[in-house]
């Protein structure tokens, strides 16, 4: 794989077209990644994430539209993109039935990491990944958590220049998930890599990525930094603390004004979103003269949850039909 | 040819498959009873069941190649111990190789789809061929030693069920090697080429073994027909069969090569 000349992309899909028998897979995306960019791949199940890491990787062929890894293609030069690039794919890359170092070694092996190294580097990462005391053990016996660590333990290990990562958290429990994420924020805070990650988690992408690209049947809905994208398309919402007595009464004044679901947690604080900060004067002024006691009122910033509410309720979300045709709407920022 | 990590995915799949019970167990169960029980049985036929009459045996002889019937030696019950036992026998041999083949390349092949595997195995540097490689490399070799030392064992067997009798050993004939050096490995090598088709079609290992299993009737066929006297293995004859399995198995594994490229292979994974 080679650097891209200063400023280009060094992942390049173009008007790129996949079918899956009827149903259209990508339709005409556009999408460039710059050298270091830490870039969040959005949307629902069946929106083209996968697909699309799966033709960075060489996995797929275009029917249209080019594909480019570092100038080169995927599928013709497989063996030197794959070489550089670390792929977590949504299943599993460790075999269930060898040990946490029988996987890493074999990675080690295919990817051509020193032999001089191997030892040392194996180690290391199974103390990266805190899974030195189940390096002997199968990997059928370990928890979803671990295997999916010892799985990005896996993709790591030999280095890679590339990481295309596909929903890494998405099966996993929430104390797991917290790990992995954990692991991911320390690669994307090194910055020398380039790193995809296809998720629906909001939050994940918040956390960890530059820029998100919100997919959609097959096509870019929104491109940008997550929180140019928030305050472009997000109203943002509110919080309020009312006396106990009041929550109910409040909460169904709250979801008449309110696009979106009004929740409480267990302090019986209201939260919703899809409020714009115009309207909570009126809103806070509509409670107290009803009666309510309102102790505190919170303004919430806007977020990527915001965004998916904001596509949705523009209909870009979901409702277009597959065989719509056109150009996707943006590429890179 | 990265051979590096064409040893690493054969390293991979041979540890994958000595921890399998499917693969095993068959691998303990079947040469016992073709191997060892069976050639154990026949070979003490005569000290178990009695003596053999004169004529009958004469008719038997006459049906017999020239060359095969002048090895025999001994009173009835003898001549009839030692034919069965390098004739009749013999060809159960092939089956060993031939199993394994199905039952390997069918857990390394299906099986990485099987187990969820197979994606992990794609996005490796390695190229179509160097995969396909790797692949048959971990199925036939091992299917192949298998063979190897299952014929070993028969003949092994044999010789100390019917040396007491002849008072020689029995075991290999001319036949017997052909068969077991150069029958077994080419037949072997034509069920992987079967198995390779049929795994890109399966998405389990049952399904390839079941769809595959085919591939051991060429071999249940040689038995019959040898056991039955229609149709007796001279050395000519296993020259040739071996000759055409290693053609079919050419014409399989080239197609299957094709078959087997990565993005045919990744517009399947779901």
């Amino acid at each position: 794989m080679r650097p891209p000349p200063p400023g280009e992309p060094l992942l390049v899909l173009d008007g790129v077209h996949k079918r899956f028998g009827n149903v259209v897979a990508l339709d005409q995306l556009d999408l460039a990644i710059r050298p270091g960019e830490v870039v969040g791949l959005l949307g629902h199940n069946g929106a083209g994430k996968t697909t699309t890491v799966r033709l960075l990787a060489g996995l797929l062929a275009p029917e249209r539209g080019t594909v480019r890894v570092g100038g080169g293609d995927p599928v013709t030069d497989g063996p030197s993109v794959r070489g550089q690039m670390g792929v977590l794919p949504a299943a599993l890359v460790v075999d269930a039935r060898l040990t946490a170092r029988q996987n890493l070694r074999f990675a080690a092996d295919v990817f051509g990491v020193p032999r001089a190294e191997l030892a040392t580097r194996i180690d290391a990462t199974l103390a990266l990944f805190e899974l030195t005391d189940r390096a002997d053990q199968k990997v059928g016996g370990l928890s979803s958590g671990l295997r999916q660590r010892l799985s990005l333990a896996r993709v790591l290990l030999p280095d890679p220049e590339v990481l295309l990562l596909d929903e890494p958290t998405s099966a996993l429990d929430p104390v797991a998930a917290r790990q992995v994420r954990r692991a991911l924020a320390k690669l994307a805070q090194d910055r020398s890599r380039t790193i995809v990650l296809c998720t629906h988690d909001l939050t994940e992408a918040e956390l960890l990525c530059d820029r998100v690209v919100v997919l959609e049947r097959g096509r870019v809905v929104a491109d940008g930094r997550p929180v140019e994208l928030a305050h472009a398309h997000g109203t943002g919402g509110v919080q309020l603390d009312v006396a106990p007595e009041d929550v109910e009464r409040a909460s169904q004044m709250l979801a008449e004004v309110s696009d979106a679901e009004v929740d409480r947690d267990g302090n019986g604080r209201l939260r919703t979103r899809g409020l714009g900060r115009d309207a909570i004067p009126a809103l806070v002024s509509h409670l107290v003269r009803a009666g309510v006691t309102v102790y505190e009122v919170r303004r919430l910033d806007p977020s990527l949850e915001d965004v998916y509410l904001a596509l949705h309720a523009a209909g870009e979300l979901g409702a277009r039909g597959r065989t719509e045709t056109g150009r996707a709407s943006a590429v890179t920022p | 040819m990265n051979r590096r990590a064409i040893g690493a995915v054969v390293r991979r799949d041979l540890v994958v498959v000595m921890g399998s019970k499917s693969v095993v167990l068959p691998a303990l169960i079947v040469p016992a009873m073709l191997l060892v029980v069976l050639p154990a049985l026949a070979g003490l036929a005569p000290v178990l069941l009695g003596s053999v009459s004169a004529g009958d045996m004469f008719r038997v002889l006459e049906a017999l190649p020239p060359e095969a019937s002048r090895r025999l030696s001994g009173d009835p019950s003898t001549q009839a111990a030692e034919l069965a036992v390098t004739y009749l026998l013999a060809p159960l041999i092939l089956i060993v190789p031939v199993m394994f083949a199905t039952v390997i390349a069918a857990d390394a092949l299906a099986g990485e789809k099987e187990r969820g595997t197979l994606e992990g195995l794609l996005l490796t540097p390695l190229t179509d061929r160097e995969l396909v490689v790797a692949k048959l490399i971990a199925s036939w070799v091992p299917a192949v030693l298998l063979g190897l030392a299952g014929a070993v064992l028969y003949a092994l067997v044999a010789n100390l069920a019917v040396m007491p009798q002849t008072g020689h050993l029995v075991l290999p004939t001319p036949e017997y090697a052909v068969m077991a050096l150069w029958v077994g490995p080419t037949f072997a090598a034509a069920a992987l080429g079967a198995i390779v088709l049929v795994s890109v079609r399966s998405n389990s290992t049952q399904e390839a073994f079941q769809l595959g299993g085919v591939v051991v009737l060429p071999v249940v066929v040689i038995v019959i027909t040898q056991a039955t006297g229609v149709m007796l293995l001279s050395v000519p004859l296993l020259l040739a069969s071996g000759l055409i399995a290693l053609a079919i198995a050419a014409v399989l594994l080239l197609i299957g090569s094709r078959v087997l490229s990565r993005t045919r292979m990744g517009e399947k994974l779901g």
